[in-house]
């Protein structure tokens, strides 16, 4: 583990440095014809520098648009309606475009699920790699194409002087996803959002990226708020992870407290319906029902209709939240013991 | 496992894809014809009421394999037999072995008719094989089918949009079973669905297998879905099948490298922020596969021998393995 994970794990709020990032009462909502619709509802979290966050939940869940917000880059209807994001203490929530781009690429950038959707097919991965060194360092030129080189090299492409002419067609997918990272690190961020990095990939280039994205943030000191559907990613890469469920976070904690004694029951849930390999289970343990959708997500804890352990009260209002060091969840009967994996 | 169980035996099973470039161009350019070995001689045979899953990776064949046996492509050589009958995607008419054999595709969006009910959709294979015999037995049969899937009668008045993924799928599942199948082919069923969802329809399949007693052809990418539903797993690569050995024996002690390196590095939940060493480079482009064995380029064992010779699947402990050092360490 390195210095700065062990930093992150420790309950002792003197060794801990400012956050690099902050939400608070963070709210995206969905406006159309006069109606709203809220999408991620309230929700805080913080990154420190250099920790890897990971953001877990089921399709809908609100996860990417937390992601999207924090890069500013939700467009008309999506817009964030209230609470607040900082970074380094500065709020970026209220930033004219032109302040918000400087922030983009250079202190955040992005890594999509997609790679041939990220790459712009009819330019050349020098001339993508270079206009983005160019605009975030104060590199030019030969300089420019240098640091190109190099990162490309960093990411592993072989022979990276000959790909740099190629375009993205001629890389394959695992390739392709090295360059979208190379694309990304050229303003040297200090905050990447990685939004389903892997799951396009096969499963074998899916370890060589989690192992790539894992020392690139011990070498550069970068974060990483990862946004995923695989539990099974975010334990081998992640400290920290927040599982969202009906647009809450509804826990966070360090993953290894989460994923061996999950305190909310959808994270329980969560956690006993991924099969595992040597397991020989008769049944998977299913969670009954779906998650609602925003537009009709009950009063009180939204996951009380689905709940095994619901009460009258869950339904009236929302949990407090349970506390034990940096372990949080939003569940009246969180303080009540859980299940070890 | 005796022939006389087995339900389906296929027997070196080959599909090609001819992807050469326009005629113009191959004499413009003096290229020659380019064939595509999706399916490269590929044997397996699944008993009566088994589950043989095959897995690998994007590539390897798995779902050209699924679509020959269902009788959806057919194939350019080998054979596949139903019952001792050889099933035949290129005869006419309703083929005899159609009603035994169905399929669940991946994409429970792509595969359910929007314009039709719910209840045409289930209804329709029961109507198209000449199974029901009015229109009030079909209306039975549907509802039963749905209740079956854990949906309700009702909702055969209703269409696919209003359903969320997962209920699509048990709407799939419920066409698969109209014509009351043996075998069913399950192409990545539950890849396109969350995992508290895929609990729920790996745990239907499961009782629909014990009540119906269904065979099942799975395909899939997903280890631990496979280690969950499978009795016999076969792992593809470039078109072949490297291992093919039973499910404990496939997972507890797998002998090809490309299994062993596939298991080691999926990301589980046990080992909590594990670095572990990924395997290398990325799958071959399958219309110039490397020589020899094609995992020589990404295996840490190959030597000389596997650069030039491709090794035959050969039995070994308890399964069969391609490959010229089975179970070495690596």
């Amino acid at each position: 583990m390195t210095a700065t994970a062990a930093r992150l794990e420790s309950d002792d709020p003197a060794h801990e440095a400012a956050p690099l990032l902050e939400a608070r009462g963070l709210t995206v909502s969905l406006t159309r014809e006069g109606r709203g619709v809220d999408l991620v509802r309230g929700v805080s979290f913080t990154v420190m520098p250099g920790e890897i966050l990971g953001l877990v939940g089921e399709s809908g869940a609100g996860k990417s648009m937390m992601g999207t917000a924090v890069t500013g880059l939700l467009d008309r209807p999506l817009a964030i309606t209230a609470g607040e994001i900082l970074y380094r203490g500065r709020r970026i929530d209220n930033l004219p475009p032109s302040e918000l781009r400087a922030l983009r690429g250079r202190h955040i950038a992005t890594i999509f699920q997609d790679p041939l959707t990220a790459l712009n097919p009819v330019f050349s991965v020098e001339r993508q790699l270079v206009e983005t060194i160019e605009a975030h360092t104060p590199l030019r030129g030969p300089a420019a194409r240098d640091e190109a080189v190099a990162l490309l090299a960093r990411v592993g492409i072989p022979a990276p002087e000959k790909r740099l002419a190629s375009y993205p067609h001629e890389f394959s997918g695992g390739m392709r996803q090295r360059v979208v990272i190379a694309l990304a690190l050229a303003g040297r961020p200090e905050l990447i959002i990685a939004d389903e990095p892997t799951t396009a990939l096969d499963v074998s280039v899916q370890g060589q990226i989690i192992e790539l994205l894992r020392d690139l943030c011990a070498e550069r000191g970068m974060a990483v708020i990862l946004v995923t559907h695989d539990m099974g990613v975010i334990a081998t890469l992640a400290h920290r992870v927040a599982v969202a469920y009906a647009g809450r976070i509804v826990e966070i904690g360090p993953v290894a407290e989460v994923v061996r004694h999950p305190r909310h029951p959808y994270t329980r849930g969560l956690m006993a319906a991924i099969p595992a390999i040597g397991t020989r289970l008769k049944r998977l343990t299913q969670i009954p029902g779906a998650m609602p959708r925003p537009d009709a997500v009950p009063p009180g804890c939204a996951f009380a209709p689905r709940c095994p352990l619901a009460e009258p009260r869950c339904s009236q209002g929302l949990p407090p939240d349970w506390v034990e060091g940096n372990h949080r969840a939003a569940c009246w009967r969180a303080g009540e013991g859980s299940d070890t994996r | 496992m005796t022939a006389a169980a087995d339900l389906l035996t296929v027997t070196d099973l080959r599909k090609t894809f001819d992807v050469s470039p326009p005629w113009v161009t191959r004499v413009a350019t003096g290229q020659g014809r380019q064939v595509l070995r999706a399916v490269d001689g590929v044997s397996f045979a699944i008993p009566q009421g088994g589950t043989l899953s095959v897995v690998g990776e994007s590539g390897c064949g798995k779902t050209t394999v699924a679509r020959c046996v269902a009788g959806l492509t057919p194939p350019s050589g080998g054979e596949i037999r139903f019952r001792g009958a050889v099933v035949d995607a290129g005869q006419g008419g309703v083929p005899s072995w159609r009603k035994d054999i169905q399929m669940i595709f991946q994409d429970p969006y792509g595969s359910l008719n929007p314009r039709w009910r719910v209840g045409r959709i289930v209804g329709d294979p029961i109507v198209g094989l000449g199974l029901g015999h009015s229109r009030a037995e079909v209306k039975e049969r549907v509802a039963a089918l749905l209740s079956d899937v854990g949906l309700s009668p009702a909702d055969a008045d209703k269409f696919p949009h209003e359903f969320s993924g997962g209920q699509r799928q048990r709407i799939a599942v419920a066409r698969a079973l109209a014509s009351a199948p043996s075998l069913v082919v399950c192409d990545e069923p539950t890849s396109a669905l969350d995992v508290s969802v895929q609990a729920q329809i790996l745990n239907l399949m499961r009782d629909l297998q014990d009540e119906h007693g269904l065979t099942y052809l799975f395909i899939s990418h997903n280890l631990a879905v496979v280690d969950f539903v499978s009795d016999r797993v076969a792992v593809m690569y470039l078109g072949r099948i490297v291992e093919i050995a039973d499910r404990d024996a496939i997972f507890d002690r797998p002998a090809h490298p490309y299994t062993r390196i596939l298991i080691r590095s999926a990301p589980d939940l046990v080992e909590i922020g594990a670095r572990r060493a990924p395997m290398q480079g990325e799958v071959p482009n399958p219309i110039a596969p490397p020589s020899g064995c094609t995992f020589h380029p990404r295996c840490p064992l190959a030597t000389e021998r596997c650069r030039t010779e491709a090794p035959a699947l050969r039995p070994f402990e308890a399964g069969q393995v391609a490959c010229h050092r089975p179970g070495e360490a690596l």
